[in-house]
């Protein structure tokens, strides 16, 4: 199951947006194409903040959640 | 005469003004007894005098072109409305319709101008009213708008919560916002406003349902 962004390579365009605003640092242009940087550093990343699928213009982008009930 | 200085005593346009200007106000003023479920303007229309609640209550409000109605606030004794569009100049912003029998007092848009010109400290007191208003529109929208997204959105998360097998289902905001009917953003601030109410936690890639009772309440399903 994804704990990391999922990239879409055919809807990345490029614009690099989101690698500007991630907070973590964890995504990176390689190719033109956003790439998550390495996994280690997504994972580290205590906020999750969704900002890079906010900000993508193409949908290229998701995070996702799950939910889960508190006993 | 007790009805026009029953508004200026009531009425925040007038605080702080002294006895000679109150008086010089006065003299522009009229009044009017309406009678319980009688339409004081009508939307659309043009605006022609502000109207400021003595006693009783008057509904503000705008009609769909399929018939609905929606209010836009309840004017009760010292409220005024119609304030914008007069102010503005164009047509009645909303409709009014006393739901009781009401006493107002009113002063007209062609006087308005003088009244103003002739007394700084009601001007500065216009634009606090119509600061007020502006702020009641905000959360009226925030009402609107926002409070049956939430709901939605309780109910997407109930629906797709681990299942009886232990199966967890993964959703992005963006599919929230598609199930929901609304904009991601949306989906973003009702998962905020439901984590400051207590409802859910925000985790990492995770979204824990800690009151599962007020989120069904919420969600307006059955339990």
């Amino acid at each position: 199951m994804a704990k990391i962004p999922i990239i879409d390579r055919n809807k990345c365009n490029g614009c690099g947006l989101c690698v500007e605003v991630c907070s973590c640092q964890a995504l990176v242009l390689v190719d033109n194409t956003v790439e998550v940087r390495e996994k280690r550093e997504c994972h580290q990343c205590t906020k999750w903040c969704t900002m890079c699928e906010m900000v993508c213009t193409t949908g290229a982008i998701q995070c996702s959640f799950e939910v889960v009930t508190e006993e | 005469m007790v009805a026009k200085v029953d508004c200026l005593r009531l009425s925040a346009y007038f605080s702080g003004l002294d006895s000679e200007e109150l008086d010089s106000i006065r003299e522009h003023m009229f009044e009017k007894s309406v009678a319980r479920g009688e339409v004081i303007i009508f939307e659309g229309e043009p605006a022609t005098a502000i109207y400021i609640v003595i006693s009783g209550v008057v509904k503000v409000f705008k009609t769909s072109t399929d018939g609905k109605e929606q209010i836009i606030y309840l004017a009760r004794p010292g409220d005024s409305f119609n304030d914008v569009p007069v102010f503005g100049g164009g047509l009645n912003l909303a409709s009014a319709e006393a739901i009781t029998q009401v006493n107002l007092c009113g002063i007209k848009k062609d006087e308005l101008k003088a009244i103003l010109l002739g007394n700084p400290k009601l001007a500065e007191n216009v634009l606090k009213v119509l600061s007020q208003r502006v702020e009641q529109m905000v959360s009226l929208v925030e009402d609107l708008s926002f409070r049956r997204v939430t709901g939605r959105v309780a109910k997407i998360l109930l629906e797709n919560a681990e299942d009886t097998n232990g199966q967890r289902h993964r959703l992005t905001q963006q599919e929230m916002a598609a199930m929901a009917g609304t904009a991601r953003e949306m989906i973003g601030r009702s998962l905020k406003l439901l984590e400051d109410e207590g409802k859910v936690r925000l985790e990492r890639n995770r979204i824990v349902i800690t009151d599962k009772k007020a989120l069904v309440e919420i969600a307006g399903v059955g339990a």
